[in-house]
C-alpha cells in the first residue's frame, strides 16, 4: 500500500501543472464547505454569546394569549387585557423563584439639555432592571424602589447620550427634558455597544411609573423577570402563570417567554443557516470530483503503454486499481489539504483583521471536510481505476 | 518449483501445438496454426521472421501475456492454462525479463527507480530493490548514471536501463521484442554483445524476436516463422535469410 501511495505521489509530482488544476476543484471545494460553514457557526456563536451578555434564564411576559412556545412574542400592543404595576407588585410579592421583576415601559422622545437636542429611546424600568440585564451603573445611582413609589422626575443616561448633550460636562444633577417632562439626570450608566446593531448607549432609563405618566398609559408594555437558576425555569413559569391568571379570574390572556425559547429559535435559524451553506458548498466539490475523473479517465488512456510494461513486469490487475485509485484519492486529499489550510489561515486572517465578522471554524467541519474530500477522490477514482485494470496487457503494450 | 537449482540444459520453455485465434467479426484470424519447439536453459535463440507472420503474436505467448487458443505453453513447469490473471502476474514476474523495442521506461522517474520496478511487484522491500536495481546498473555498465531520467538518456543508455530492469529479478528468461529496431548500427551491436555476454557470464536464456539477420546470425539457434507456422529450426548459418 506504500508502494502504491508513492507511486502515485511520484505520478502527480510528474505532471505537477495538472495535479494542481485538477486538485482546483476540490481546494475551493472544501475551501467554500470551510468558509460558509465558518460563517454559519460564527453566527451562531456571536447570537449565543449575545442573547447570554443580556442576561440569564430571563423570562419576559407579554399581553395576549399565544399558544406555540417558542419563537417571538405577539404582536404588541392592542389587546384586550394589558400588564399592569399591579401585576408586577402581585409578582414581586408572591413568586418565590424570581430574582427580580420589572415592569417596562417603552417610549421615545426628545432629550433637550440647554440648547442640545436628541431623538431618543425611553425605557420605563424598574430597579431590579440592571441586575436582570447584567448591566452596570457608571456614575450616580439607577433607578431605587421610591423613585417608582413616588414616580420621581430622574433620567439615568446611557453613555451616547452623554456624550451628545454634554460632552465633557458632568452630567450628575442637571436639569433635562424628556418629551417635555422636566426631570433630573440621576446616574450614568456604563457602556454596553452595540447588539443586533443597535447602539445599546443610545437610551435612557426613568422610573416605570413616571414612564405611564409620561407617555400617558396606565399600564406596562411587559414585565421581565428571570428564574433563580436555569433549573428553576419552569417552575419559575408555572409560578407566573399561576399569580397572574389568579389576578384574572383563571384566564390566561398573557404570554410567558423564556430566553430559552428565544435561543432555540435563533439556534433552528442557524442551524438551518449552516446546512443550507453547507449543500451550497457541496455542489463545488461535487464539480472538483468531476475534474478528478475527467482527468483520471484522459491519464489512463495516456498512460496506457505504462500500464502493459507493468502488467509484463507483474503487476496484478489488483496492483493497477489501486495505482489508479490511489492518484485519484491523494489528488483530492491534497487538494482538501490545502483547501482547509487556505480556509484555517482566511479564517485566523479575519479574525484578526476584521474581529466584527463573527468566522468560527470548529474541528468537526475540518474533519468533515476532508472526509469528503476524500470520499470524491474514492468515488471519482473508481472508474477510470476499474479501467486501467481491464485493459489487456497484449492490447496495453501495442497500444500507440 | 523443484527444490532442486536448475542446471543449464534443463526444459524452460515447451511449446506444444500452439494455435492462437483470434475472434474478428465472422472471419476469425487464425495467427498461429501450430507451433511446437522446446528452449532449454542458457540457450541463445533468435526468432524470426516477416511482419504479419505472428511473431510478434509468438512473442506474447512465450511472455505468458497471452493464453492460447489451443495447444499448450509450458513455463518452468506451469502450464499457462492452468494459471489464473493473477498467477500469470506472478509467473512473468519471477521468470521473464521483458526487452522492447521502444524501451518502455517509465517517463520522469531515474534509472534506478525503473530499474526497481519488477522487484516492488515481487513485493521486495524499498532498500534491498534499490540496491538490487544499482548492481543490475553495474551489469550493464550504466553505474554512474543510476539517478538520471531516461528522457535525458541515449537510445543505447535507455536501452541499457531496460535491460537492467529485465534482469533484476534474474529471471529464467529474458525475452527481448526487436531491441535493436531503434537503435543504429553501433550501438544496436553493444546492446547484442551485452545479451551475448549475460547468455554467457550468467547463463541467462535468451529469446530474441527480430527481422534482423545480423543479429539473428550471432544465436546460437534460429527459429523461423512464416505464416503461422515454423519454417525452420536450428543453427543460424543454415537459415534462410531472405525475408
Amino acid at each position: 500500500m506504500l508502494d502504491h501511495l508513492l507511486t502515485a505521489l511520484a505520478a502527480l509530482r510528474a505532471n505537477k501543472v495538472r495535479s494542481v488544476l485538477t486538485m482546483l476543484g476540490v481546494i475551493i471545494g472544501v475551501l467554500a464547505v470551510t468558509l460558509l460553514v465558518s460563517v454559519g457557526d460564527g453566527a451562531r456563536a456571536y447570537l449565543d454569546q449575545t442573547l447570554t451578555s443580556i442576561g440569564t434564564n430571563l423570562l419576559t411576559i407579554q399581553p395576549g394569549r399565544r399558544e406555540t412556545r417558542g419563537g417571538f412574542g405577539p404582536p404588541a400592543g392592542n389587546v384586550a387585557k394589558p400588564l399592569t404595576m399591579d401585576d408586577v407588585q402581585a409578582l414581586q410579592r408572591q413568586a418565590g423563584l424570581l430574582r427580580g421583576v420589572s415592569g417596562t415601559v417603552t417610549g421615545g422622545g426628545t432629550l433637550r439639555y440647554l440648547s442640545r437636542e436628541r431623538d431618543s429611546l425611553v425605557f420605563g424600568v424598574g430597579p431590579a432592571f440592571t441586575e436582570l440585564r447584567n448591566m452596570n451603573v457608571d456614575v450616580g445611582s439607577f433607578i431605587r424602589e421610591e423613585d417608582v413609589t413616588s414616580r420621581r422626575r430622574v433620567v439615568v443616561l446611557g453613555r451616547t447620550i452623554v456624550k451628545e448633550l454634554f460632552g465633557d460636562e458632568n452630567p450628575l444633577g442637571k436639569p433635562i427634558r424628556v418629551a417635555d417632562g422636566r426631570f433630573r439626570v440621576v446616574g450614568v450608566m456604563e457602556s454596553r455597544g452595540t447588539s443586533f446593531g443597535f447602539d445599546m448607549d443610545d437610551l435612557v432609563y426613568i422610573p416605570v411609573t413616571t414612564a405611564e405618566d409620561l407617555f400617558a398609559q396606565d399600564h406596562v408594555t411587559q414585565i421581565i423577570t428571570a428564574a433563580r437558576s436555569k433549573e428553576d425555569v419552569k417552575g419559575a413559569m408555572a409560578e407566573i402563570d399561576q399569580i397572574l391568571a389568579r389576578r384574572r379570574n383563571g384566564q390566561i390572556n398573557f404570554t410567558v417567554q423564556s430566553q430559552d425559547d428565544l435561543m432555540s429559535a435563533f439556534g433552528t435559524l442557524t442551524t438551518g443557516l449552516t446546512w443550507a451553506l453547507l449543500a451550497i458548498a457541496s455542489v463545488s466539490l461535487v464539480v472538483g470530483g468531476i475534474g478528478i475523473m475527467n482527468i483520471m479517465l484522459v491519464s489512463v488512456r495516456e498512460r496506457t503503454r505504462e500500464i502493459g510494461v507493468r502488467r509484463a513486469l507483474g503487476a496484478t490487475r489488483a496492483d493497477i486499481l489501486w495505482q489508479f485509485l490511489i492518484e485519484a484519492v491523494a489528488l483530492a486529499a491534497v487538494g482538501g489539504l490545502l483547501g482547509l489550510g487556505l480556509g484555517f489561515g482566511i479564517v485566523a486572517l479575519t479574525n484578526r483583521f476584521a474581529p466584527e465578522i463573527p468566522l468560527k471554524l470548529s474541528p468537526w467541519i475540518a474533519a468533515v471536510a476532508f472526509g469528503a474530500a476524500f470520499v470524491v477522490g474514492v468515488v471519482s477514482g473508481v472508474v477510470p481505476a476499474r479501467r486501467a485494470s481491464l485493459l489487456d496487457p497484449v492490447d496495453a503494450l501495442r497500444y500507440e | 518449483m523443484s527444490a532442486e537449482t536448475p542446471k543449464v540444459g534443463d526444459m524452460l520453455l515447451e511449446l506444444d501445438a500452439l494455435e492462437r485465434v483470434f475472434p474478428m467479426g465472422d472471419e476469425p484470424v487464425h495467427v498461429l496454426k501450430g507451433i511446437t519447439f522446446q528452449i532449454r536453459r542458457g540457450e541463445y535463440v533468435a526468432i524470426i521472421g516477416p511482419s504479419g507472420s505472428g511473431k510478434s503474436t509468438l512473442m506474447y505467448q512465450i511472455g505468458c501475456l497471452d493464453t492460447p487458443t489451443s495447444g499448450t505453453v509450458r513455463l518452468a513447469g506451469y502450464d499457462v492454462r492452468d494459471l489464473d490473471d493473477e498467477d500469470l502476474a506472478a509467473l512473468r514476474n519471477r521468470f521473464i525479463g521483458f526487452v522492447f523495442q521502444s524501451f518502455n521506461l517509465l517517463p520522469r522517474t531515474t534509472a534506478v527507480d525503473n530499474v526497481a520496478l519488477p522487484l516492488r511487484y515481487a513485493g521486495v522491500g524499498i532498500r534491498e530493490r534499490r540496491a538490487r536495481a544499482r548492481e543490475a546498473l553495474v551489469r550493464v555498465g550504466l553505474a554512474q548514471r543510476a539517478e538520471h531520467p531516461p528522457e535525458r538518456m541515449s537510445g543505447g543508455e535507455r536501452q541499457r536501463v531496460a535491460i537492467a530492469r529485465a534482469i533484476v529479478s534474474k529471471p529464467d528468461l529474458l525475452l527481448c521484442d526487436e531491441p535493436t529496431g531503434n537503435l543504429d548500427q553501433k550501438v544496436g551491436r553493444e546492446i547484442i554483445d551485452l545479451f551475448e555476454q549475460l547468455n554467457d557470464e550468467l547463463g541467462s536464456t535468451v529469446v530474441i524476436v527480430t527481422h534482423d539477420m545480423a543479429i539473428a546470425r550471432r544465436a546460437r539457434r534460429v527459429i523461423r516463422v512464416v505464416d503461422g507456422l515454423i519454417a525452420y529450426d536450428g543453427p543460424p548459418n543454415a537459415a534462410n535469410t531472405g525475408d
